[in-house]
């Protein structure tokens, strides 16, 4: 790309919110799958929609690539840059532009905090349910563009299920303004067919999310397991039972391990596993759910069962949870997350085979996943330094990803394709399918200028590898789910 | 009308549907056409109804999948016979509505309110694009983020972009008992400020709807049976109402789902909206010839039925200075009425999917 182009581009941004020297870049290199980066051509951070429109009207008449990025969270490697494009940093558009208590719903800026969003929310007694791990530091926009999950998707579902209007920038510079205020629509679903476009149509601008009544009372259990397939059998009893739960999660011995490390969780001693399983609603439904759901866990064999007495017991159950994957940064320099579906009732399984999988391979790997919903997220530990360890690691995240698929599963529950499993995504569906999906990502970025090299296969490599945690996790400020 | 707007085929597998497609010039699916207005287009018909069957049906996976022409139905029966449902109430099943037609007219009724509606249930769908290609887009698991998000486009596609053959749904348990309550607000403005605190309050009402001509509003509550019974003492004691009766709660119920207080004979539409313009449309509505309302969802969704004898080009003109889009499901008016949105990108999208226009396209119905 001709220096000058970049610097006609500069001329659209006051001098320090437009950066190109390479130590400028470097914060900008990678996200939350740090085993990749790239350096950008520049960086462009505006703080109006109309200075992203002119960004991106600028590269469609250059043809110029651009990446659009919120806080870089992702952990397929959706935000990584390219090479011979810009990035688009939105965190300065990070306005609450409206918040309706009547209508329940709130229309935010792109970069708006995940959390923020239930922040503003509470004094109404409101909440945005999506709940990523990283939400007190993702952004919407990223939620948007890869339809991110959480801890509560089998009750609430994903972003997706979230959002009512969007107005976005379409990589042509065209500006599209779809749905709205309503929990309803007519004509065909433009808000659902952007939500998890991993950035390949355009960049959202403004988004109108709904807001739900925050659950008066929450009934959160921890019960741990001598086994794994205790916990999944307990699982499968709750899930009979008729009772709809907000959470289901286990974390496996390994995972336990660290987040006791790292926040000094207690968990019962002598399992392999622990399952955290949360009902939550009126104080009337919860009082007699509660005594159903002590009924079934007491049933199950548990080693040990405990209920949250108090707001504070409950969110220390969530903490060592959320902090799990960050905390598996104390057993091993580098580990991949991975994001695998299989049908709930094949976790056991499932984990039989990783587990059997990763002793054949002799790598280590620490098991949580979202056991309501099937969501696997098995962390593979290797140490970036070994010749070859990233490779051998990829390779088994490989191998469970063709499993979820041979289950009848997906390869990814809510971090999306990205760099990261696009090769794998010609496994999930087939050439007409794939095909299906170019012809619709071409017509919304016919010059394969938004995010290029994302989500399908045989995409441009992406270049350098990085060792050790984020920086951002290291500080203990974000972490992988 | 020409031959070919009469003409039906009706495919008996997924593999004689995609068939079908290839060899015609024009076409549109057709279900039980239950919604008759969205089909009223000069193409050949493709009926699903011999395309029905529950596929797959694995209650402790919370998931089905079933031919588009599976009638609901059958569908809520099987379900109810493990203790599950279709949180999202779909409408006009005892008209013979299947699920098919359902996802293309994207219709949810009341139940709609806690949960979502069918685009948040829908999990994949199996369909014939206008190439002629029989595709699977999203999966069959609660959770999948592979992929752009076809199955939802398709939701209230009717059909314009492709033939939806198979569909995979998730389903919830049932909750063991529900309880009706009918409240009496004084007039469209109490009745919206009691729909906006309802709905946000702490009792997560599983419904909540005001009902056609009169000033009745209803709260669907669900849980377990004495949790109810409570927290319907602590709603009546605010609004003064009445609990319904099973019989009363049934009918009241089904009457809805099924248009029974709308005229057979007329005009149905259905039209998103937010409880902010819910008193003015309230008030134009009332300016029309015999229009009535059933507003649902909180006030997110109403359904109006017009005389046959009263032209939609009025409710047209209130729709367009409202803002609203309304989609036809009987009558003669377009499929879409009041604000349109005739966007570029639509007719990239819609080339992309069907580029030799073998399908209707969305504006010429």
């Amino acid at each position: 790309m001709a220096a000058t182009t970049i610097e006609s581009l500069s001329a659209l941004l006051p001098r320090e919110r437009f950066m190109a020297r390479p130590e400028q870049l470097t914060a900008y290199e990678s996200d939350g799958l740090t085993a990749f980066r790239a350096k950008p051509l520049a960086v462009a951070i505006p703080e109006t929609t109309d200075e992203v429109v002119q960004l991106v009207r600028f590269c469609h008449r250059e043809k110029l690539p651009f990446v659009a990025r919120g806080s870089g969270t992702s952990l397929s490697g959706g935000s990584l840059p390219v090479q011979e494009g810009i990035v688009i940093a939105l965190n300065r558009l990070n306005r609450i532009l409206r918040l309706d208590p009547h209508e329940r719903i709130a229309v935010v800026q792109a970069g708006v905090v995940n959390s923020q969003v239930t922040a503003a929310a509470a004094q109404h007694g409101l909440h945005y349910a999506p709940d990523p791990s990283s939400q007190t530091i993702c952004t919407i926009g990223g939620n948007v563009a890869f339809n991110s999950g959480g801890a509560h998707c089998l009750k609430y579902g994903m972003t997706s299920n979230h959002v009512l209007g969007l107005k976005a920038v379409l990589a042509t510079g065209e500006l599209v303004d779809w749905g709205g205020s309503s929990r309803e629509n007519v004509g065909p679903d433009w808000c659902g067919l952007f939500t998890g476009n991993e950035g390949l149509f355009g960049v959202a601008l403004q988004i109108t999310l709904q807001l739900l009544p925050r659950p008066e009372q929450y009934h959160t259990v921890l019960a741990g397991y001598r086994t794994l397939e205790a916990a999944g059998e307990a699982v499968s009893a709750v899930v009979a039972s008729g009772l709809l739960p907000g959470a289901i999660e286990i974390m496996d011995a390994l995972a336990l391990e660290a987040a006791k490390a790292a926040v000094h969780a207690e968990y019962p001693a002598g399992c392999e596993a622990i399952l955290i399983v949360e009902l939550e609603g009126p104080r009337e439904t919860v009082t007699i759910e509660r005594e159903q759901l002590d009924a079934i866990l007491a049933a199950s064999n548990p080693v040990e069962m405990r209920a949250a007495k108090d707001a504070e017991e409950r969110l220390a159950i969530w903490k060592g949870r959320k902090c799990a994957f960050s905390a598996v940064g104390r057993l091993s320099p580098d580990f991949i997350v991975q994001d695998g579906v299989v049908p709930r009732q094949r976790l056991g399984e499932a984990l039989r085979r990783i587990n059997e999988m990763s002793r054949e391979a002799n790598i280590r790997c620490a098991n949580v996943f979202h056991a309501g919903d099937g969501n696997l997220h098995p962390l593979i530990l290797f140490d970036g330094r070994e010749a070859g360890a990233l490779q051998r690691a990829e390779a088994l995240a490989g191998k469970i990803l063709r499993m979820c698929i041979e289950m009848g599963g997906s390869i990814t529950g809510e971090h999306g394709i990205g760099v990261e499993k696009r090769d794998y995504l010609a496994e999930m569906f087939d050439n007409d399918e794939i095909d299906c999906m170019k012809r619709l990502r071409a017509a919304f970025d016919p010059l394969e200028i938004s995010n290029p090299g994302k989500m399908f296969p045989g995409g441009r490599a992406p270049s350098l590898q990085q060792h050790g945690l984020h920086p951002l996790e290291e500080a203990g400020l974000i972490s992988r789910e | 009308m020409s031959a070919s707007a009469t003409a039906t085929l009706a495919p008996t597998s997924l593999a004689e549907l995609t068939e079908a497609v290839r060899a015609s010039d024009r076409v549109l699916a057709v279900g039980r056409q239950t919604k008759p207005a969205l089909s009223t287009v000069e193409a050949l018909k493709l009926s699903t109804l011999a395309l029905s069957k529950i596929t797959e049906y694995d209650p402790n996976e919370f998931t089905f999948s079933a031919l588009a022409g599976t009638p609901l139905k059958d569908l809520i029966a099987a379900l109810a016979e493990r203790g599950q449902y279709l949180p999202f109430d779909p409408l006009l099943v005892d008209a013979g509505a299947t699920i098919g037609g359902t996802v293309a007219a994207g219709l949810s009724g009341p139940g709609r309110f806690r949960f979502g509606g069918i685009r948040d249930f829908i999990l994949g769908v199996r369909f014939v694009d206008g190439l002629g290609r029989l595709l699977r887009m999203g999966g069959k698991v609660v959770k999948n983020a592979a992929g752009f998000d076809v199955p939802k486009f398709l939701v209230g596609s009717m059909g314009r972009f492709g033939v939806i053959g198979e569909v995979s749904f998730k389903v919830f348990p049932r909750p063991p008992c529900s309880l009706t309550l009918k409240l009496k607000p004084n007039g469209i403005a109490e009745a919206a400020a009691m729909m906006s605190e309802l709905a946000r309050s702490r009792y997560e009402p599983d419904a909540i709807d005001l009902l056609p001509g009169k000033n009745e509003l209803c709260v669907r509550l669900a849980g377990p049976a004495a949790a109810l019974k409570d927290i319907a003492a602590q709603i009546v004691n605010k609004w003064p109402g009445e609990t319904l009766s099973l019989a009363n709660e049934f009918a009241l119920w089904s009457g809805l789902r099924e248009f029974t207080w709308a005229d057979a004979a007329g005009s149905l539409i259905k039209i998103p909206i937010t409880l902010a313009v819910l008193a003015s449309f309230h008030e134009k509505l009332e300016r029309i010839d015999g229009a009535r309302a059933h507003i649902s969802a909180a006030g997110n969704l109403a359904f109006v039925s017009l005389p046959a004898l009263t032209p939609t080009a009025k409710l047209d003109g209130v729709l367009t200075e409202l803002g609203l889009t309304g989609m036809t499901l009987r009558g003669s008016s377009p499929a879409l009425i009041g604000k349109g949105s005739n966007t570029d990108i639509a007719k990239r999208v819609k080339t992309a999917l069907d580029p030799n226009g073998k399908f209707p396209s969305l504006e010429g119905c």
